[in-house]
């Protein structure tokens, strides 16, 4: 058996350090928001010959007075991103800029993939990504409160909380972008930290009815044992599927799965020292569990 | 609990032939096979273009308010009832009338059957708000006059968009209203929408109407620009024919000039009028215009009486061709602005189709590796399961006609690695059990049944954020929303009947082996 609850306390300071940080980040960094949330262009462009880089690219972007224009490689050697910042709503903006291209480096590109979403559009999306993120938070933690009680619910939500927070907060570090996929990226983290909290809840619940002399602080600690290995090997197989996704899904997976693998990992680790010294915190015994029955 | 009766098995069997059947339909060719259904494949994936336009109502409305205005202006002529300072201010009709007859006029706008301000029954709202203050009638258009202007005015544009997209012949278009001032296309197959985008980025609305030398024209006259931009003109505001008398148009090589025109023919109002036009103004200049920019100007020569004519205008045979596309298919109620596109071409989606299947083989190998050298036996047991399941979720798409995404893609291999937790949870329970109960039976029972509200709760959360994704997210974002729920079912079900079916026939035939598992 591992004595987990050692930790509570040194954990909970390191999680509470995480979370300030990401919460700086997010305040005074910000987040690298995509075309998605943020409005604009953005081209892949492959180029089908060797005498085209990053350099001529940027040359001929740069002399069609586009604003802020910001090209980067992307999987394939042959293969840039450009992202033009300017919120043209011109409905022939692509077209005058695949003609300005061909005529600066000839025909020796396509563009292989186009999105252009305006500032209206974009903002509507930002907002119901918020709400649907909202949402979610409020959903669990009212199933929670449903099929266990209030204690175990802020417990688990807290927990949510810290995984989207640091989450984020690690996209806002290394300045990865965020759009509408990692939205649903995070949706999905909130979904799958929950449910491994659940398990390790729910074996908390019926331990709390087997014994009812052994002190929180020891029973959440039996608990997490009891369930450790189902724990390890679910993250682990879901890891497994999602290190695939992420070598070999394709360019435009990377985000997605890179920010499910950060979530899996935070989430397994926040079920366990957060979700658990939260119900020690909240002095939760077995009166708490039986006074609901009694009602 | 480990019994199963052979119906229970039956039927589980043959459920399990019919899905893997229906997944299987997707790699036959659809004439071949006896199922017609298939996984429609999203456009990140087929390629193809997604177009939101969003209709913009400002001329409508105002429109709107010109129309009321005349309407108001004759109505209370023929009443004999005097008025002053009718006009339209920040979007209002004001007016005035002496004091006698306010309360007359006010029936006039209020009465639920009056003539003027329609009255809408299902909202229990007029068309326009009035507001009296002393003599000063004010109108404004209501909450609900909006709503069915914009409404209204979507029903048309759809239309009109329909029938451009139609023309040009892409295939299987989807369009569709969004709110109720956008309309979404989306054309699969189709990566470079830039013809479909000009097509829809014009209102086309067309009209013939004298070219004015002298200012001297009741109807008042404006400056017009040439399409080419070289050249204005002044034109009289008096519309002799528009685009809705048009019976037909078609691109044409003019023989005499050897110039591509778009001639047209007209419907008999239409050809009455051209006719009447054109023998008193021999001599005179007739603008063609089209959204507002003078295509061309001819002279007209001699009277044309039959109805048909052509528009001349320094035209390639594909930029006729697309004027008398717009000119046939009608005018847009408004103009439409393309607020979000999103194209992915056939190759990128089929660099992403090979990525996602190559993914998800090896997903699928290292979980089921992984498990076997974790359970051995069971692990073959849950390996199996996750085949079926992946077998299931495949199928179960394949009968809704479900849309795969690239993130619908991701959504299976997610689902591959979240799948064998059920499985999981129960071994390890059952492990447990083992430890402290001798006969194994019973400890595969109790396995079963005391896992069970883990198992439910953890997927029932799963579900919840899958379902808010459904409804809140958009285009791809929501293909994973669907795999990853339809994920959740096909696992419940692959564990509860076919996993715990082999374990059952595996426990009861090891029954007194010791350390099962």
């Amino acid at each position: 058996m591992i004595n987990f609850n050692k930790f509570y306390k040194l954990f909970n300071i390191i999680s509470l350090i995480l979370v300030i940080i990401s919460i700086l980040l997010l305040f005074f960094k910000g987040l690298n928001f995509g075309v998605d949330f943020k409005g604009g262009t953005l081209i892949e462009l492959r180029a089908n010959d060797k005498q085209v880089n990053i350099t001529t690219l940027r040359d001929s972007f740069n002399n069609m007075n586009l604003g802020d224009v910001n090209i980067k490689k992307f999987g394939n050697d042959d293969d840039y991103l450009i992202k033009i910042e300017k919120k043209d709503t011109t409905n022939n903006l692509i077209e005058t800029i695949k003609k300005d291209l061909s005529l600066s480096i000839g025909d020796t590109f396509n563009f292989r993939r186009v999105e252009n979403v305006g500032p209206k559009v974009s903002s509507e999306l930002l907002k119901s990504g918020i709400i649907a993120i909202a949402l979610s938070l409020a959903a669990m933690l009212f199933y929670i409160w449903i099929r266990f009680e209030w204690q175990f619910s802020l417990g688990a939500i807290l927990a949510l909380f810290h995984d989207v927070i640091i989450t984020l907060g690690l996209f806002s570090l290394f300045n990865l972008e965020i759009n509408l996929s990692i939205v649903a990226a995070v949706l999905t983290i909130v979904g799958y930290s929950m449910n491994d909290t659940v398990v390790i809840y729910d074996r908390v619940r019926e331990n709390l009815i087997k014994f009812s002399d052994i002190k929180i602080n020891e029973l959440t600690n039996i608990s997490i044992n009891e369930t450790l290995s189902r724990t390890i090997i679910t993250s682990v197989t879901t890891l497994l599927a999602l290190v695939s996704i992420y070598l070999f899904g394709g360019e435009i997976l990377k985000g997605f799965s890179l920010a499910m693998i950060m979530g899996v990992v935070f989430g397994t680790y926040s079920s366990i020292y957060i979700a658990n010294p939260i119900l020690v915190k909240l002095k939760v015994s077995q009166k708490t569990i039986l006074k609901e029955d009694n009602e | 609990m480990l019994y199963f009766s052979k119906l229970r098995i039956t039927l589980v069997s043959l459920v399990t032939l019919f899905l893997i059947f229906i997944a299987a339909s997707n790699l036959q060719n659809p004439e071949d096979s006896l199922i017609s259904k298939r996984i429609n494949l999203g456009l990140d994936l087929q390629g193809g273009s997604y177009l939101l336009l969003e209709i913009d109502n400002g001329p409508v409305e105002v429109q709107k308010l010109q129309n009321t205005t005349t309407i108001i202006r004759n109505f209370l002529n023929d009443k004999n009832i005097n008025f002053n300072d009718l006009r339209i201010q920040n979007k209002k009709i004001i007016f005035t009338v002496p004091e006698e007859n306010i309360e007359l006029v006010k029936t006039f706008f209020l009465d639920k059957e009056n003539e003027i301000n329609p009255y809408y029954n299902q909202y229990k709202s007029h068309q326009f708000d009035v507001t009296i203050q002393s003599d000063e009638f004010i109108l404004m258009l209501s909450k609900y006059g909006l709503i069915e202007i914009k409404t209204s005015s979507q029903d048309q544009a759809i239309e009109i968009v329909r029938r451009r997209v139609d023309e040009v012949g892409t295939n299987e278009p989807n369009i569709i209203k969004r709110g109720n001032n956008r309309i979404l296309v989306e054309l699969p197959g189709l990566d470079d929408p830039m013809r479909i985008k000009s097509l829809l980025g014009k209102t086309a609305n067309l009209t013939f109407r004298f070219v004015n030398q002298n200012n001297n024209d009741s109807f008042g006259t404006e400056m017009l620009q040439y399409e080419d931009g070289t050249n204005e003109a002044m034109v009289s505001k008096r519309i002799i024919l528009n685009g809705e008398n048009l019976l037909d148009a078609q691109p044409k090589m003019d023989n005499q000039t050897n110039e591509t025109v778009v001639s047209f023919s007209l419907d008999r109002v239409g050809a009455k009028r051209f006719g009447k036009a054109t023998s008193t103004g021999i001599g005179k200049q007739l603008a063609i215009v089209l959204d507002g920019k003078i295509v061309s100007a001819p002279v007209i020569q001699s009277v044309i009486a039959g109805g048909n004519g052509q528009i001349s205008g320094n035209f390639t045979f594909q930029s006729a061709t697309d004027l008398a596309l717009l000119l046939r298919s009608g005018a847009l109620p408004a103009p439409l602005n393309i607020i979000e596109e999103r194209s992915v071409g056939p190759d990128l989606g089929q660099d992403s189709i090979n990525a996602g299947i190559i993914a998800l083989i090896i997903g699928f190998l290292l979980v089921i590796i992984f498990m076997f050298f974790k359970y051995k036996i069971f692990g073959l047991i849950a390996n199996i399961t996750l085949l079926i399941n992946l077998f299931f979720l495949v199928g179960i798409l394949t009968l809704f006609e479900a849309t795969l995404t690239l993130p619908g893609i991701a959504g299976i291999i997610l689902t591959v690695g979240m799948a064998v937790d059920a499985n999981v949870l129960i071994f390890e329970r059952i492990k447990e059990e083992c430890k402290k109960e001798k006969n194994n039976i019973i400890a595969f029972d109790t396995g079963y049944v005391k896992s069970k509200t883990a198992i439910i709760d953890a997927n029932i959360t799963t579900l919840i954020a899958a379902s808010i994704l459904f409804f809140m997210g958009s285009g791809p974002v929501k293909g994973f929303s669907v795999t990853l729920a339809v994920g959740i079912f096909t696992t419940l079900f692959s564990v509860y009947f076919i996993a715990r079916m082999l374990t059952a026939f595996y426990v009861i035939k090891n029954k007194d082996r010791e350390n099962l598992i």
